[in-house]
């Protein structure tokens, strides 16, 4: 099976790929699956895509879609970064105790998480470059010390969020929340950063081969440690977010949702490479905006939530396999 | 324990490294730890206490045995902790105290083990998912299928029959009282040390060094590595058993074991994409984490500085094997 489509002839293999780039799939499955959800909520007597629908679809992406766009560059260099998920609670323990219910502080509050997330990444950054500790093991030592600073320190929700700063996860234009606005325009800014600027060239390009870049001068161990650091970043983001939306500080609130492993999914449904070198942000909002999509189906069918968590995995499975199959095996 | 290793067959001196890379200093820590554990506790003044440390790391060593070949081979197995929760919450509502059933569901559990691994492993190797996808997959689908069949909790009970080799022992003059859970993990280890110095266990290693090597070599690539997920399967069964009997039924059982288990065996100074490590040194690093969580908390510190100190032993570890050899490999597997 491998050899027969390695050989098999260029041009077919080059036009299937000019009409179904992975981003393309991407789409074109979630237009499906909202065609299909709309069909079957239409069924049982509801309507999937209302106000409500669109609101429901987007503020789930929300969170997970800032945590998926660090993860996406992670990713993109070869890494993976599983410290996110603790990183969340701990950012919205900071903001929300920074700010401890007084309007004045929520600048200084904001700054102050970001500059902790932002450390936390240079830490991961720095072990992962220069103490050559794989990815994988760093980010998980990391996921594992911020865990038990959190359980040694906290036990349950702590600070509080000014209702000034609630307004960021609350408000809404039409059935649009300002926060997926948000979410959407950092999206873009760093598809901007990967496609259009000499760092972005080098993400790719370490993710590519990690010798190579080394030998073709770019400083790998620089664009490793900087896309880390963006990655904390957009967890931090995440983990305001989330304090805004539920008032306070919550020391498990990424855990729970597992945003870790949710977001190396989400990534890799939007056809990123988890090898690294392949792939984009665009990709990842559209694997974000389907998991999003399918839980709300499911809420609206009144499916258990045991099912989902079935059919996401079978979803995940499946995609990576049809992408495989597409890319002609093996790199 | 250790000795299977380095009394190497003198015959091929230099074909295969006699102690694998981080064997001597997870052997080193290891022994640290249970000198230090004989002055803290007073339980391990006889050999029953280390008995008792033994026979609650067996299901943590039993996994690291299934995780090894997989990693070894250039992989990884997300899967374990949710394979172990589902065969515990499939032998209770099986069994529902039923003495008799005992008999055939405890193969059924084997064999739904070694389907699960079969089905990781074909899909790595027929579908090229990698592996992390599709273990990461079959984690969400194993979470949510279980407690869809169970309506949401565990149900059912476990039969006497059944706890008793995660839960009893027998009496041995000298050593007080010998849980048959040390007993089953002696016979893998002699079991899982056999297997790797044969040619297919050293073909395992050979495929997370350099597979394509392998395969233009006429090794049967995608079969063995199918294998390695089918081994880390049944031992995720074997774990669940042993934990089942000892702990009894929770829904809980197996949460935080894949990423336990893989801490476990990176420490035991495996590198992770393969090629590089030996099944006793994983297994060392097993029984060292449950030595350093049994010192810790004779020592009094809390609940969550367990797992911070498990985050830095596990980075410094990996720093510490990364030091030591000239060009660290960090290739990411398939």
């Amino acid at each position: 099976m491998a050899a027969g489509s390695t050989v098999a002839p260029p041009r077919a293999g080059k036009r299937f790929a000019t009409v179904l780039q992975p981003t393309a799939m991407v789409y074109l499955a979630l237009v499906l699956l909202l065609v299909a959800g709309s069909v079957l909520v239409g069924i049982q007597g509801g309507v999937l895509l209302d106000q409500g629908g669109i609101l429901n679809i987007l503020t789930r992406s929300t969170a997970l879609g800032l945590v998926a766009i660090g993860q996406t560059m992670v990713i993109l260099t070869g890494k993976l970064d599983l410290s996110v998920a603790y990183l969340i609670g701990l950012c919205s323990l900071i903001g929300a105790e920074t700010m401890a219910g007084d309007p004045n502080m929520i600048l200084p509050a904001v700054l102050l998480t970001l500059a902790c997330a932002a450390a936390i990444g240079l830490v991961n950054g720095l072990v992962i470059t220069k103490l050559k500790v794989n990815a994988f093991i760093a980010t998980l030592g990391m996921a594992l010390i911020i865990r038990g600073y959190l359980e040694s320190v906290y036990t349950g929700p702590a600070g509080d969020v000014p209702r000034a700063f609630q307004h960021l996860g609350y408000d809404r234009i039409g059935p649009v929340p300002v926060s997926a606005l948000l979410m959407l325009a950092l999206a873009a800014a760093a598809w901007w950063y990967l496609t259009r600027t000499k760092g972005g060239y080098h993400v790719y390009a370490v993710g590519g081969d990690e010798e190579v870049a080394r030998f073709s001068g770019i400083r790998t161990d620089r664009t490793i440690i900087k896309v880390h650091v963006l990655c904390a970043v957009a967890a931090g983001l995440a983990g305001l977010f989330l304090a805004s939306r539920l008032g306070s500080g919550a020391p498990w609130v990424g855990v729970d949702a597992g945003y870790d492993l949710e977001s190396i999914a989400a990534v890799v449904l939007g056809g990123t490479l988890l090898a690294g070198g392949r792939g984009g942000v665009a990709g990842t909002i559209g694997g974000v905006l389907i998991l999003a999509t399918l839980d709300t189906i499911f809420d609206d069918l009144g499916v258990t939530p045991f099912f989902k968590d079935v059919v996401r995995g079978a979803v995940l499975i499946i995609a990576v396999a049809l992408y495989a199959r597409r890319r002609g095996l093996h790199r | 324990m250790s000795e299977p290793t380095t009394a190497a067959p003198e015959s091929r001196p230099s074909r295969r490294i006699k102690l694998a890379d981080g064997t001597g200093p997870v052997l080193a820590v290891l022994a640290v730890l249970l000198i230090a554990l004989a002055f803290v506790g007073p339980a391990y003044s006889e050999p029953s206490g280390y008995l008792a440390l033994l026979k609650r790391a067996a299901p943590l060593m039993i996994l690291a045995i299934g995780q090894y070949f997989v990693i070894v081979s250039g992989g990884f197995d997300l899967s374990v902790g949710s394979l172990v929760t589902a065969e515990v919450v499939i032998a209770a509502r099986l069994l529902d105290g039923d003495e008799a059933a005992t008999l055939w569901v405890i193969p059924l559990l084997l064999c739904t083990g070694a389907l699960v691994g079969l089905v990781n492993g074909l899909i790595t190797t027929r579908l090229l998912v990698p592996s992390f996808i599709v273990t990461l997959g079959m984690l969400l689908v194993l979470d949510g299928a279980v407690f869809l069949w169970t309506g949401g909790s565990p149900r059912g009970a476990l039969s006497e029959a059944f706890r008793v080799v995660g839960r009893e022992g027998f009496e041995v003059p000298l050593l007080g009282q010998l849980p048959w859970s040390v007993l089953v993990l002696a016979a893998l280890v002699v079991a899982a040390v056999v297997f790797m110095r044969r040619g297919t266990g050293r073909m395992l290693v050979a495929i997370g060094d350099n597979e394509t090597s392998v395969r233009l070599g006429g090794g049967r690539v995608e079969r063995l590595r199918t294998l390695a997920f089918v081994l880390s399967g049944v031992s995720a069964a074997i774990a669940a058993i042993l934990l089942g009997g000892f702990a009894g039924v929770s829904a809980q059982v197996g949460d935080g074991l894949e990423f336990r288990v893989i801490t476990a065996v990176v420490l035991g100074g495996v590198v992770l994409g393969g090629g590089r490590g030996s099944v006793v040194a994983a297994m060392a690093g097993a029984l060292t984490l449950e030595a350093l969580f049994s010192l810790l908390n004779l020592l009094g510190v809390a609940g969550g500085l367990e797992s911070a100190v498990q985050g830095v032993i596990i980075i410094a570890a990996v720093a510490y094997a990364a030091a030591g050899r000239f060009s660290f490999r960090t290739r990411r597997s398939t």
